[in-house]
């Protein structure tokens, strides 16, 4: 299976050799990573070639990174019929420079788009509609990034006096927890309280086992 | 003459409409009583499914599926245990995976009665649907002996399935399936040569097997317009690849034509139940690897060991490995899809989900082009849409 999948992710990387930036194969699934200006020669080939033939854009989503300097992926997940092959192809963005638009490759391409931009504020340069798709009317901020809280910002309840909707900071009598389960022995990032101690004392040689 | 200047009128439709099948607002552009322009509104029931599941353990997000598309809960689930048990790279055992088609295909029964026989009740036939949801309710019913819940099952679990099923649930679902293909021909000389349901419906929303690749449709939507793809049989997931089904497929891409595959698939789900209580095989529901599934109560009396799984599983949670994976299955409406990204913690951190629901709704655009505002209803129907899984 992976053999397979190897030699069409060679195939794809020497067609589009200046378009794609590399593939990888994991969980028998292949990635192939991609150049974000070049998207839509990348999805055209992918539809149109013969040993291709991905005629279904079954998903298109995006993946934030806040880490990265480019912090978003965009993920395509393209079904060819024919073949009976799924694929995957990874472009990275931010949150400035928007990405070409795929609606003219896939139609169906719209909406998901409409939900990256909403979702994450990924740009979409060439994408007719780009207005929000899931959240309310008039929706400030992009949920789905890392750095939005779960809580979000406002919420709303029907003010009797008004005879509308109103819109308020959110007040929570506790905050959302967040429990940190990462075994101190296991590659935890932080020092506990008390190994500082240790790291000292080990400076000068005297303690060798850890135990206090 | 003076020039007379017309406008096309703009109407709402929804989000309260009980045709809308939940909560969606259309906005048409008519020209007389033929729509010009169809503009979706969705979003009314969007909760932030992906937003939670990324703050919540493998095993706590078990239950936002449920809630996405609720005519067929377990379906859903499928899909996400899938994508966790691909990246844990762990052996799910025979029982359960024969017990998991069988609560998908009731999942498939239930989703069906309720899209066509709501879906009939659009166009004017009221009947089907009070015949249809009497045994939808025994499904339910199913769904309750075995989980406890009607509706929010949380019974597919990474590894397995969550309890054994009791032997006189599956005499009960034996006769069920002896008895409904009755209820399926009793529907059917209702609607099938009914003039008026077929005047609605023959020859409206027209897609062709171009358009339905194009506009990424998945299930019913694409073997309408006669394209032979299913995901049980071309990518077979779990035991369908032993079992014998037959898929239908419709010639012309309308909307009687993907009423007809989904009446004939519901023959065929009855069949593959069948064919899963007949071949169920015995052994564990659940894989015996205590770091993915929780031990047996009795087990955690006696055995330190299991009692600190126990707790580091309802605790801590899974550990999934670092990875990303696509799993689909065939769900009732369409390809259903989970894209789980994993950074090795016990959360995902990224979870899309691939709604069928909202490919087929962007159509609603092209699909009504031309046709009369009381059309609307039937391709609506037709689409199967649930607004648990478009707005998610």
């Amino acid at each position: 299976m992976d053999e397979t999948l190897n030699e069409f992710g060679e195939y794809i990387a020497t067609a589009l050799s200046h378009e794609v930036t590399g593939f990888t194969i994991a969980n028998e699934e292949l990635t192939v990573h991609g150049r974000a200006d070049q998207i839509i020669k990348i999805l055209s080939f992918l539809r149109d070639d013969s040993a291709c033939h991905f005629k279904v854009l079954i998903d298109l989503c995006g993946v934030d990174y806040p880490d990265r300097p480019r912090r978003f992926d965009v993920v395509y997940h393209l079904l060819s019929l024919r073949h009976n092959q799924r694929i995957r192809v990874k472009v990275e963005a931010d949150d400035e420079t928007p990405i070409p638009s795929v609606c003219e490759v896939y139609t169906s391409a719209g909406w998901h788009e409409r939900e990256a931009w909403d979702m994450f504020g990924i740009l979409f340069a060439g994408n007719a509609d780009l207005r929000r798709i899931l959240t309310d009317y008039g929706f400030e901020g992009h949920p789905l990034r890392k750095d939005f809280p779960l809580t979000g910002f406002v919420e709303v309840r029907y003010d009797d006096e008004l005879k509308r909707v109103a819109y308020e900071p959110v007040s929570l009598t506790q905050e959302f927890r967040r429990f940190d389960f990462m075994s101190p022995w296991e590659g935890a990032k932080y020092i506990l309280p008390g190994d500082d101690k240790a790291a000292d004392n080990e400076s000068d040689g005297s303690i060798t086992d850890g135990k206090d | 003459m003076a020039e007379v200047n017309l406008s096309n009128y703009t109407l709402n439709f929804g989000p309260q409409h009980p045709a809308a099948h939940g909560v969606l607002r259309l906005v048409l552009e008519l020209d007389g009583e033929v729509v010009e322009r169809t503009d979706p509104h969705i979003g009314l029931l969007h909760r932030g499914t992906e937003k939670l599941i990324e703050h919540k353990t493998y095993m706590q997000s078990i239950p936002y599926f449920d809630r996405l598309d609720y005519s067929s809960p377990m379906n859903q689930e499928h899909a996400f245990v899938l994508a966790i048990e691909k990246l844990l790279g762990c052996e799910v055992p025979k029982r359960a995976q024969y017990l998991r088609v069988l609560f998908s295909e009731i999942g498939r029964l239930q989703n069906h009665i309720l899209g066509i026989t709501t879906g009939a009740l659009d166009v004017g036939a009221l009947t089907p649907s009070l015949w249809g949801f009497e045994d939808r309710e025994e499904l339910m019913c199913f769904y309750e002996r075995i989980s406890g819940a009607r509706m929010h099952t949380a019974y597919f679990r990474p590894g397995g399935v969550h309890r054994d099923i009791p032997p006189d649930l599956i005499e009960d679902i034996y006769k069920f399936c002896e008895s409904f293909p009755e209820t399926v021909a009793n529907i059917e000389s209702l609607l099938t040569d009914n003039r008026i349901f077929k005047q609605r419906t023959v020859d409206i929303g027209i897609v062709s097997a171009e358009q339905a690749l194009d506009w990424g449709f998945s299930g019913v939507m694409l073997r309408g317009s006669g394209i032979a793809w299913d995901l049980r049989r071309s990518q077979p997931y779990e035991v369908y690849s032993e079992l014998d089904f037959d898929i239908p497929i419709g010639k012309h891409g309308d909307c009687y034509d993907r009423y007809l595959c989904r009446m004939e698939e519901m023959l065929q789900s009855v069949n593959i139940m069948k064919q899963c209580l007949d071949q169920l095989p015995g052994g564990p529901v659940r894989s015996i690897d205590n770091k993915i599934t929780p031990p047996r109560r009795n087990e955690m009396k006696n055995s330190m060991e299991a009692l600190i799984h126990h707790f580091k599983l309802y605790t801590e949670g899974l550990h999934v490995p670092e990875g990303e994976v696509y799993a689909a299955i065939e769900a009732p409406k369409g390809e259903f899809g989970v894209y789980l990204v994993s950074d090795g913690g016990n959360r995902p951190y990224r979870c899309k989900i691939r709604a069928p629901g909202f490919s087929h709704l962007q159509a609603m655009d092209p699909m009504m082009k031309g046709h009369m505002l009381g059309d609307t209803p039937a391709i609506i129907a037709t689409l199967d849409v649930v607004f648990g899984e478009v707005d998610r």
